[in-house]
């Protein structure tokens, strides 16, 4: 088996896992309600952690990464979905690598 | 058996087929709005994955096989990055951790007669959106209303993945590089809106970003791998949340 294919089979089966052993096993609540909170939470700090400062190396430029973070952010803020958010911040990028750091 | 009892329990089992197919085509309904979300989604993925490298036959399977956002677009980045097999795997777990609180909260709300079975397979579509819906269901949840709800939402999601990645292989160079971008740029599509409405969601998300920061500029710290930098700004930045903005009860 090739890397990449392992690698997707395990993530297929960590996906997994944490879904159906709860479901199939679990009859009673979870009493913590340090382990709710913390599990409520794990969203938004792995969006959080994975956004930043990655995003600033996911083009070409430094510069044109700082463009499409702003304007993300900024229609992000409006509440724009996530495809007009992605899709404009794409467009910024690459009309800014396309003028801006060509001239 | 005399003709009036075969009557009855033929009129039982006409009933009982007839509830399961409602409850089936009541999900299916509801689950459409998620489909046609998740369509823009995938797209995206699917570009992603061809963009990086990943070839077209396994985006679509990796789609098919993990029905999930944010643990796909990270594995798969680690992929693309060559990062070892532990780091994808503890990565991916800890992204889906949070799926183990809605799992376990529908097992509080399923009918209780559900069986092992049963449940290992809608096990399989719970994901943040269809466990939103199914939550605000008023009555139990069936296993015929649950694979209802699953099903148009992972049509979408694979679909859209065939449609970006074979839509990727078509594009021009400059297109794909500034592509780069997009992954993140719904990463912050999806949280800036939660993060305006609750302070607490606002300082976990940016703890998560200051020690991520952390670790990859302090000098000997940046050692670590992404994949760890990452893990380790999770724990910490959920912890914190914990400790200081700990949930009601429900």
């Amino acid at each position: 088996m090739s890397y990449a294919f392992t690698a997707v089979i395990l993530m297929a089966i960590v996906t997994y896992i944490p879904r159906v052993l709860p479901i199939a096993v679990f009859k009673r609540k979870l009493q913590s309600r340090f382990i709710r909170s913390f599990l409520f939470y794990v969203p938004f700090a792995v969006l959080g952690a994975m956004t930043f400062p990655d995003i600033l190396y996911s083009t070409s430029h430094i510069y044109s990464a700082i463009a499409g973070l702003t304007i993300a952010l900024i229609l992000a803020y409006f509440e724009k979905g996530l495809m007009t958010v992605a899709i404009s911040s794409i467009l910024l990028v690459y009309l800014w690598e396309l003028f801006i750091l060509a001239v | 058996m005399d003709s009036a009892e075969q009557f009855c329990q033929i009129d039982q089992s006409l009933k009982y087929n007839v509830n399961h197919f409602n409850d089936f085509s009541r999900g299916f309904k509801l689950g459409i709005p998620i489909a046609l979300g998740y369509f823009p989604v995938s797209f995206t993925f699917g570009l992603m994955a061809v963009n990086g490298g990943i070839p077209v036959w396994l985006a679509i399977f990796i789609s098919f096989s993990n029905l999930t956002s944010a643990g796909q677009f990270a594995g798969t980045s680690l992929i693309i990055v060559n990062a070892s097999l532990f780091e994808i795997g503890l990565t991916t777990f800890i992204i889906n951790i949070r799926y183990m609180l809605m799992s376990l909260s529908l097992s509080q709300k399923i009918v209780p007669k559900m069986s092992f079975l049963q449940r290992c397979t809608i096990a399989f579509g719970i994901t943040d959106e269809t466990f939103a819906v199914a939550s605000l269901e008023e009555k139990e949840i069936t296993f015929s209303f649950m694979s209802g709800l699953i099903v148009g939402p992972f049509l979408g999601w694979v679909l859209g993945t065939a449609v970006g990645a074979v839509a990727c292989s078509i594009l021009p160079e400059q297109v794909q590089s500034a592509m780069g971008i997009a992954l993140y740029a719904m990463f912050i599509a999806l949280v800036v809106p939660s993060a305006k409405k609750s302070k607490a969601a606002l300082m976990v998300v940016l703890s998560g970003i200051l020690i991520s920061s952390l670790l990859k500029w302090l000098p000997y710290i940046n050692q670590i791998s992404d994949g760890f930098r990452i893990i380790a700004a999770t724990i910490a930045a959920s912890t914190v949340g914990a400790i200081f903005f700990p949930k009601e009860e429900d």
